[in-house]
């Protein structure tokens, strides 16, 4: 057996829950990469063990989704986006400003393997607070290049997989930093002001 | 009378995402009224006379898409559509960021009015936060009995389940979504049958966008006639503008439809920012054609809109000022729609790649004119000729970007260098 008894416990709650076991194959696969850190064949095998569909299957989804892993990433995920909004507000110097700090391309990992990160045209739906990146999931926004240092230097900091990281299993609790944040009333996709209006008169309605 | 916000009125309150909190602000009371005032078909024909129409993109009337669902075909299946990656879209992790209650009662809403006895919420992987969220506010829920079996006594069971994506645009299309509920790679779906007949796991099934269905609460409580008094006669209610770019004051905006653009970028995002003057703006995401500053003055009305030549889409706004390159905007759009190509027809998956490498060789300067021609003819050839929406969008900014800025494409062929960007350089020197 590759995957612990949690994790088969988990995907085989996942299987229970859907009215189809297959439709299983995704969080099981999240479940997988959040033991193992990314997809092993071993892990793959297993999934479809346990969902009664055939390895090549599973693997055949596997590789659809860019969020999966198919080899050992770093111990933190870096992904910035450059669409659009994000690039009208200096994203590519975000970018440029990553590459040097952390020494190696988009789409590599760092020689330590600390991070693995990379430059996506996924528009994050962080677009208020653009420039933005993820960091294991969490979104960081409006940032600069000394924003940028800090998060890299507390994710150094941190203890191995003090977050969940990429893959985290269904039913952790949210963040605590950005759950916090939007106790404070602080929105997460940029600022708003929702205000008061009447109809206005000119309205063909 | 009128009265506004609606989505977003108590987004001010601590602690919204709690259920205790959500209640006190009147939560819950629409599934309450719902089961108290409706039947199935009379929530439905009060959804009709609503006038609301679905804010994922394509605009479709709600109570007119439910009303597709074959009678007596049972289980059907909801999914609420969270898999929000429109380029320029944030409104429905904002809606989730702050009231994911609120999304699970218009689920339970709907389900209710759609005899759905196990709804789906697919929520992008990259919404990690906010999937989490969710899933606490459905144990919430389930906690308080408005998720179960014989929900408050109505004799209505309903089970939701959140459902994580794992990185994939095209996922957000309806069939596309439903593959990849099914376990498989989430590729679209040949239509019809539409999802309404032949659906998840082959049986009838609406698929809505989130904001869709965060309304219904607010439709049930104070009536589908009085919906239909905000806004416009084409598009009723309210709808959320995520909006950035070059201007103040980014965010995310609920507006009265009806309300013209100006207002929208003058008053709540703050204008332009210090310098910028507006060029060109994107009315409804990534997907959607450019208008030009005289456009601001259009309302907020879907309809208006589409006249203009765009789409108020999945309510992005994205406004770029004079400095901004249209090649380089659009080579940015090509770039992501060949990424997200699902690769099941040829259009769009090689067509898409065609059109990233001429947009990069125009952007770099390096592109001739007869190129640029090319460009147009693979455009044409795919609009319109594509499995899926994906791939006709994946032209629309591009062609529209060529129509109105057409000088600024010429300049860059055989310039050696961006022209744009050189000039926003010379000016900064
Ligand atoms: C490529 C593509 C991506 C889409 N992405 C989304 C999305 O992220 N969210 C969404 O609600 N609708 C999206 N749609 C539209 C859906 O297919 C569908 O029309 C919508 O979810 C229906 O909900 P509504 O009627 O409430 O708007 C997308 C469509 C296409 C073609
Ligand atoms: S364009 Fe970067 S998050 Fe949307």
């Amino acid at each position: 057996m590759s995957l612990s008894a949690a994790t088969r416990a988990e995907i085989e709650t996942a299987r229970e829950r859907y009215p189809q076991a297959r439709s299983a194959i995704l969080p099981a696969l999240w479940a997988v990469q959040h033991e193992v850190g990314h997809l092993s064949p071993d892990g793959m095998e297993e999934v479809a063990r346990i969902l009664h569909v055939t390895a090549s299957e599973v693997e055949a989804v596997s590789t659809f989704y860019s969020m999966y892993f198919q080899k050992p990433h770093g111990r933190h995920e870096v992904i910035v986006c450059i669409n659009v909004s994000c690039a009208l507000r200096g994203a590519d110097d975000i970018v440029a400003h990553l590459e040097r700090s952390l020494g190696c391309e988009s789409g590599s990992t760092t020689a330590d393997g600390e991070f693995t990160w990379s430059s996506t045209v996924e528009c994050l739906g962080a677009c208020g607070g653009a420039p933005a990146m993820q960091l294991d999931h969490r979104f960081v926004e409006n940032l600069t290049p000394e924003s940028v240092d800090a998060t890299l230097a507390a994710a150094r900091a941190s203890s191995p997989h003090a977050t969940t990281g990429p893959g985290d299993a269904v039913g952790a609790e949210p963040a605590a930093a950005s759950s916090g944040e939007r106790r404070r009333g602080a929105p997460a996709g940029g600022r708003t002001r929702p205000r008061r209006r009447t109809k206005p008169e000119a309205s063909d309605g | 009378m009128a009265e506004f916000p609606l989505l977003t009125k108590d987004f001010g309150t601590q602690d919204l995402h709690e259920r205790a909190v959500y209640e006190r602000t009147g939560g819950y009371q629409g599934l309450r009224e719902a089961f108290k005032r409706f039947t199935p078909e009379t929530l439905i024909a009060e959804v009709k006379t609503s006038g609301i129409r679905g804010r994922g993109g394509a605009g479709f009337p709600t109570g007119t898409k439910w009303s597709f669902l074959p009678k007596d075909v049972f289980p059907r299946y909801l999914c609420c559509n969270a898999d929000e990656s429109e380029p320029g879209c944030f409104k429905d992790r904002y809606l989730i960021d702050k009231s994911p209650h609120q999304l699970v009662e218009g689920v339970l809403i709907a389900s209710y009015a759609l005899q759905v006895n196990v709804a789906f919420i697919y929520i992008r992987g990259e919404y990690r936060d906010q999937r989490l969220l969710l899933e606490r506010a459905v144990e919430e829920a389930r906690a308080a009995g408005f998720i179960g079996k014989n929900i408050l006594g109505s004799g209505f069971d309903c089970d939701v389940i959140v459902h994580g994506g794992a990185g994939a645009y095209i996922c957000g299309e309806e069939t596309a979504l439903i593959d990849s509920l099914e376990g498989l790679r989430g590729q679209p779906r040949l239509k019809p049958p539409f999802p309404a007949v032949k659906g998840l796991y082959g049986q009838p099934t609406v698929v809505n966008n989130v904001e869709t269905l965060c309304n219904l609460p607010h439709i049930v409580q104070r009536g589908g006639e009085w919906f239909k008094s905000l806004g416009t006669e084409g598009s009723t209610g309210t709808r959320l503008f995520c909006c950035s770019g070059h201007i103040k004051k980014p965010g995310t905006y609920e507006m009265l439809l009806g309300t013209p653009i100006r207002e929208l970028l003058e008053e709540e995002c703050g204008g332009m920012r210090t310098g910028s003057t507006l060029k060109a703006f994107q009315p409804g995401g990534g997907s959607m054609q450019v208008l030009l500053p005289e456009h601001v003055d259009l309302p907020l009305d879907m309809n208006e809109v589409q006249k203009a030549g765009s789409s108020l889409g999945a309510g992005a706004m994205i406004f770029m000022d004079q400095d901004t390159c249209l090649v380089d905007v659009s080579m940015r759009l090509v770039d992501f729609y060949q990424h997200e190509s699902c690769g099941k027809c040829v259009p769009c998956r090689e067509g898409t790649y065609f059109e990233s490498q001429l947009m990069h060789k125009l952007e770099a300067g390096h592109a001739t004119p007869a190129e640029l021609a090319t460009l147009s003819d693979i455009c044409a050839n795919m609009d319109g000729r594509c499995f899926c929406p994906l791939g006709d969008t994946a032209t629309w900014f591009v062609m529209s970007a060529y129509k109105h800025f057409r000088d600024e494409f010429e300049a860059h062929c055989n310039a050696g260098e961006c022209p744009v960007k050189a000039r926003a350089r010379e000016r900064a020197a």
